[in-house]
């Protein structure tokens, strides 16, 4: 049952809990990061909360003096103390509303500035990154973790402000009242420190095993959903059922320890209160027969021993608030430390040629697997190179690289003589485009999904970007012509009018170095001869790579590499290599072959 | 992209989720009794300190001090346990709820129809199985029970005051007036905005999907900047509507604490002048002001709870838009003992809502034999194919597989009968082993290798782990051409009668084409096939093509027929051998 995910090489699944303190502390420097900018606001809220609860308190106890003296002395006095009343209910109702208003507020502020923090985080990791911690764990970070901290942040304050207050106070008021018994009242405090940390303990475990169960269980969602053609088609849909509900009762068992931990914690504090509140019973009766104490003072212990152990309930739910978000930001905070492996470089370098393509001595293998061996190659400015191969034999590795898509293990990709780690994004991508295999459409327009070449670009370029390409006159024979939706994921493309999109865009860009990584096979063959009628402009004066099996595209390039097992087998003008008679001359009479 | 709805059955939705509860029932009614018992426990411990009290101590008995404070410590450990039964019952009520709440709404997500799951965004369908789930829970959980108590300590001490002073008993229930006009104003505006926030969050996480499956796009263009502006566009979105739900709170709770205290100063004003005129006790109205305090606190936390169940109730209401969309594909009765596998499209047309894609198509795929479509880009191949396992229905005519419509098949025995090699390789993050079999987990070690090997895809017992492995996202793992031959492999594993490959050899190279092909010749010479295909190689494996133009089927015939007699066949197929002479 828990074998269907397989294996893999480094499980980035999650962090091992044994390191809590490190998580803990790193989590910490998340929260008052997060929290700093908001100091002031933060006083201020205390300020009012302060004066909120004075208030507040205040009420009980004028209506306790408008009995006592407002009825004896008269109407006047009466009507002081009524106006009294309704002064500091005016008064609380003023504070509570600025304080809900500020506090949801400082909230909200920081709920934004943490979606954009990590959102934008996510999007400078690399792609080795990507492909380990998948689309629904980051879908999972960014909305389930971040709820739970917003969660924290909407009734957190509130509850432990009012709370500390009524417990400090009181405290301060049972000793008061009796040294004696007020020493008594407060001899479980030791136990209940012991009890919370007991419950700390547990229930971060508990919830960092929810943060857990629900990622796991959002990813298969996702992943679920995203695929469900095939689950259909396939009739996957009873073995996905038992795979979600599996993980569906993991999360409910997670959430239910949760719970259960406060429900042994809630109640064992209202044990220790009760089991207090008895013993000052028996302690105080005793002592009020002696007449040590006085009943009355007696009396207002077991007030005020209630009004203390009420708001430890709520601390108790803070502090659950408090461990949830807390789980929470451990996975935040660890995604935001995750260094990106291909790094923006410190000092950018420019460069100034027209699209040179070096490879020195370079190797590159993913986790596992040694993929390009030793490289050494020049593809000079302006040259168009056809990369071709069998598949699996590195050609989309090598585009990637030069892409930055990942850094070599070993040597340098140069960019005009500037190693690409030494170039800024908007520098590289400015330069370099690759389209990749699998083209992906955003949900949007068509003219959406083209201008991803060029942000901002006039309507004008972008339909002369498809009408390079010949995706014109499909796109304007849709309702709606360029403004048409193209559906979740392109999915009111075809396979064909999605690649001829992607395809456009790149036209948009415009780069020194376009790179196409079978970039037109899914095109029937009239649009795929299009394509290259325009490539033979396009690629005028830029250099150029092309990935493609089908050797037609091929035609264009000056230059031909053969690519087996990760090296470079044979490399030379198309012409050359066929009259030399070997391996690129097999495939070439191979496709030949094969159009017959 | 969730239909924007603006139903008012809210709380209706919210009541018809009880029957998740039925199973429950039992330990829901040993819950709510241990919760009152606990309510009186709590009332008497009191009663007990007052007798304590008035009795031994006012006596000095020092005799009757030790049993009456047994007593209180007794109710003491009684009221905590009684709270401990309530907390843990309820976990299980509720967290049995929302999981099995959970399970139905992936069970109906899976039977949903391609189309639906066209428009859906997974960020919208997952933020009801999450976000939207939980605030049930809680609400269920927590709101409900408050909501309960508070509604009854409410009527209870009202009912008292009236009964110890009517005419300021009768000022503190005509107080209720206003609390409740605010609170049904409040109740559709909060509503209102809170499924706002609710769906917003749902296009969030639309746009989170969508940024991190189309990574490798941004990152080859560099457009993070871009993509993060319109993710920071829906959170600054997200933002402001919950601003506005703040605000809206902040002024509706603060009216809540207001109330009761302005009734207050009300009944201390006029209890005091009735006091000056006799007509009431001065202890009677210490004992009126002081159980009013007491409505303070139930009337304050009325709004939480109030809130929570608006939330509650838009989440049921976005929950069941999607329980309640029927599945428009449901299977029929019939099942399909030894298929043949004779394939007819009768008549056959289907619109998407917005065009016509095809219509009138009749073509007849004879058992054992193998048709090639071909057309176009964007012609309706991969829409023709999709109606053969009912990915979608059919709008005019008919699909038959032997005789029988497809509409009248199970679906189980049509899906069976057909297996679709997608253009797109579906994969998912799982082991390689998983990703072939995926419905059919009984295949056999030795299938799925015969499976590989037609499919030339064999390279995957090279990996780390060997079947084993876990192929990233997608298949992000592997080159383009390994995925495509894995779902080709996986189309081929549960030996169908009617075999749909659409143009599933488009990513390899022309050698390992030529392999798959000659594979592939072996496994079409049994079964009925369909070929989509853009290249005359692939158009090669079948015995007759089908020329798709304009919507319907124009021309069927043999390659080397079409060939020499369609010039629209022509320009689609040959034009390449013409470029290169
Ligand atoms: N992200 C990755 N993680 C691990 N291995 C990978 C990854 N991407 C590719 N590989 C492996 O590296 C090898 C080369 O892959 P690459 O994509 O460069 O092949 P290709 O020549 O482009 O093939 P195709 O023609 O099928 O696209 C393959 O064996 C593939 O399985
Ligand atoms: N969900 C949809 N909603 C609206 N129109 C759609 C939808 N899916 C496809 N279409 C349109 O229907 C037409 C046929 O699409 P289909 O995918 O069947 O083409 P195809 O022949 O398979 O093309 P290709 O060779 O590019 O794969 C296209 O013009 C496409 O834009
Ligand atoms: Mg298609």
């Amino acid at each position: 049952m828990t074998d269907w995910r397989g294996v893999a090489a480094e499980q980035k699944d999650d962090l091992p809990t044994s390191v809590t303190d490190l998580l803990r502390t790193r989590s910490r420097d998340l929260l008052t990061d997060l929290l700093t900018p908001h100091r002031r606001n933060i006083v201020a809220l205390v300020a009012i909360i302060v004066a909120s609860s004075a208030a507040g308190l205040s009420i009980p106890y004028l209506v306790k003096v408008g009995i006592d003296y407002g009825i004896p002395h008269g109407t006047g006095t009466l009507l002081v103390i009524v106006g009294a009343v309704l002064v500091a209910a005016l008064i609380q109702a003023y504070t509570r509303r600025a304080f809900l208003a500020l506090s949801g507020r400082v909230g909200q502020d920081i709920l934004l500035e943490l979606r954009r923090r990590v959102f934008r985080h996510f999007q400078r990791l690399s792609l080795a990154f990507h492909e380990k911690y998948t689309s629904g764990r980051v879908i999972s970070r960014l909305t389930s973790d971040v709820e739970a901290i917003g969660e924290l942040l909407e009734s957190g304050f509130d509850g432990l402000v009012t709370a500390v207050l009524t417990l400090v106070g009181t405290a301060f008021m049972l000793l008061v009242l009796d040294v004696h018994l007020g020493l008594a009242a407060l001899v479980p405090i030791p136990f209940l420190l012991l009890f919370t940390r007991w419950f700390r303990r547990q229930s971060s475990i508990a919830y960092r095993r929810t943060r857990e169960t629900v990622a796991l269980l959002i990813v298969h969602f996702v992943e679920s959903m995203t695929g469900i053609r095939a689950a259909q088609t396939f009739r996957r849909e009873p073995r996905n059922q038992e795979i979600f509900e599996t993980l569906n009762g993991d999360y409910g068992g997670a959430n239910m320890r949760t719970m259960h931990v406060i429900s042994i914690f809630m109640p064992g504090v209202k044990l220790i209160g009760n089991v207090t509140v008895a013993a000052v019973l028996l302690y105080g009766g005793w002592l009020a027969i002696q007449h040590e104490v006085t009943v009355g003072v007696l009396a207002a212990f077991l007030l005020y021993l209630r009004q203390f152990y009420e708001p430890m309930q709520e601390i108790s739910q803070f502090y659950n608030t408090l461990q949830s978000a807390g789980a929470a930001l451990e996975k935040l905070s660890g995604v935001l430390e995750e260094r990106p492996e291909v790094a923006e470089p410190d000092e950018p370098q420019a460069v100034a040629g027209r699209g040179q393509v070096r490879f020195d001595g370079v190797e590159f293998g993913y986790t596992d697997l040694q993929v390009i061996e030793r490289l050494d190659l020049t593809i000079s400015a302006g040259q168009t190179v056809a990369v071709v191969g069998a598949t699996g034999a590195g050609k989309t590795t090598l585009a990637k690289l030069i892409s930055r898509f990942y850094d070599p293990v070993v040597g340098r990709v140069l960019l005009d003589g500037v190693d690409l780690r030494d170039l800024d994004e908007p520098t590289l991508r400015g330069a370099v485009v690759m389209v990749t295999q699998e083209n992906f459409l955003f949900s949007g327009t068509i003219a959406d999904n083209i201008r991803i070449g060029r942000p901002g670009a006039p309507l004008t370029d972008v339909m002369a970007a498809a009408a390079a390409v010949g995706a014109h006159d499909f796109i304007m024979s849709l309702p709606g012509g360029y403004d048409a939706e193209v559906g979740k994921r392109g999915g009111r493309m075809s396979a064909g009018q999605r690649q001829l999109v992607a395809f456009a865009r790149a036209f948009l860009a415009d780069p020194a170095v376009l790179i196409l990584d079978e970039a037109t096979s899914s095109l029937d063959v009239p649009s795929e001869r299009l394509v290259q009628r325009a490539l033979r402009t396009v690629l005028a004066g830029r250099t150029a790579m092309i990935i493609a099996h089908r050797l037609s595209t091929v035609e264009i390039a000056d230059r031909v590499l053969v690519v087996e097992g990760g090296r470079i087998v044979e490399d030379g003008p198309p012409h050359d290599l066929i009259s030399e008679g070997g391996r690129y001359a097999g495939l070439h009479d191979a496709w030949q072959a094969s159009l017959a | 992209m969730p239909p924007d709805n603006s139903r008012s059955s809210s709380s209706r939705s919210l009541w018809r989720l009880r029957h998740y509860l039925r199973p429950h029932l039992a330990s829901l009614v040993f819950t709510w009794l241990a919760a009152v018992a606990g309510i009186a426990a709590t009332i008497v411990i009191p009663l007990v300190s007052k007798e304590i009290i008035d009795g031994p101590i006012a006596r000095s008995d020092l005799g009757a001090l030790v049993p009456l404070g047994l007593l209180a410590l007794g109710l003491g450990v009684a009221e905590a346990l009684l709270t401990f039964i309530r907390r843990w019952g309820q976990t299980g009520v509720v967290i049995g709820v929302e999981t099995a709440i959970r399970d139905d709404l992936y069970r109906h997500l899976q039977r949903l129809p391609m189309s639906f799951h066209d428009e859906w965004q997974s960020g919208q369908l997952l933020s009801r199985a999450t976000t939207d789930l939980s605030t049930i829970r809680r609400f269920f959980g927590f709101g409900l029970l408050f909501l309960v108590m508070n509604v009854l300590q409410l009527t209870t001490v009202t009912g008292l005051l009236l009964h110890m002073y009517w005419p300021l008993g009768l000022l503190v229930a005509a107080s209720a007036v206003p609390i409740t006009i605010v609170t049904l104003r409040f109740e559709r505006r909060f509503m209102k905005a809170a499924r706002q926030v609710q769906d917003e969050q749902g296009d969030l996480a639309t746009i989170v999907e969508e940024s991190a499956l189309g990574i490798r796009t941004i990152k080859a263009f560099g457009r993070g900047g871009h993509v993060f502006d319109r993710f920071d566009g829906k959170a600054g979105e997200v933002y402001r509507t919950s601003m506005k739900k703040v605000r809206l709170a902040s002024r509706f709770f603060t009216f809540l604490e207001v109330i009761p205290n302005a009734t207050l100063a009300l009944v201390l004003l006029l209890g005091a002048l009735a006091v000056g005129g006799g007509s009431l006790s001065l202890g009677t109205l210490v004992a009126f002001t002081t159980l009013m305090l007491q409505l303070v606190w139930p009337i304050a936390s009325l709004g939480y709870i109030i809130a929570m169940g608006q939330e509650a109730m838009t989440s049921a209401d976005r929950v069941l838009e999607v329980m309640d969309t029927p599945p428009a594909i449901v299977g029929g009765e019939l099942v399909l003992d030894r298929p043949r596998g004779h394939l007819r499209f009768e008549g056959v047309g289907f619109e998407f809502p917005s065009r016509q894609v095809l219509s009138d198509v009749w073509l007849d795929v004879r058992p054992g034999e193998t048709v090639a479509v071909v057309g176009a880009t964007g012609s309706g191949k991969t829409t023709l194919t999709a109606l053969v396992p009912r990915l979608a229905d059919v709008s005019a005519g008919r699909v038959t597989i032997d005789g029988l419509d497809v509409r009248d098949l199970t679906l189980e025995s049509l899906r069976q009968t057909v297996a679709t090699a997608f253009e797109e390789p579906t994969l998912f993050s799982m082991s390689v082993r998983e990703n072939i079999t995926l419905g059919h987990h009984e295949a056999t070690e030795a299938q799925v290798e015969t499976a590989l090997e037609i499919a030339q895809a064999t390279f995957a017992y090279d990996l780390p782990w060997g079947l084993d492995t876990r192929i990233g996202e997608q298949g992000m793992s592997l080159s383009g051409g390994q995925r495509q031959r894995l779902a080709l492999a996986r189309a081929i594993l549960g030996q169908p009668r009617i075999l749909v490959l659409d143009d599933t050899l488009s990513a390899l190279d022309v050698e390992t084409e030529a392999l798959v092909e000659e594979a592939l010749r072996r496994v079409l010479a049994d079964v009925t096939g369909i070929v989509v295909a853009h290249r005359a190689s692939t158009v090669l494996l079948a015995d007759r093509v089908a020329l798709l133009a304009g919507g319907t089927v124009t021309h069927v015939g043999t390659h080397h027929e079409l060939l020499a007699g369609v010039p629209e066949y022509r320009e689609l197929l040959a034009a390449e051998e013409v470029s290169v002479d």
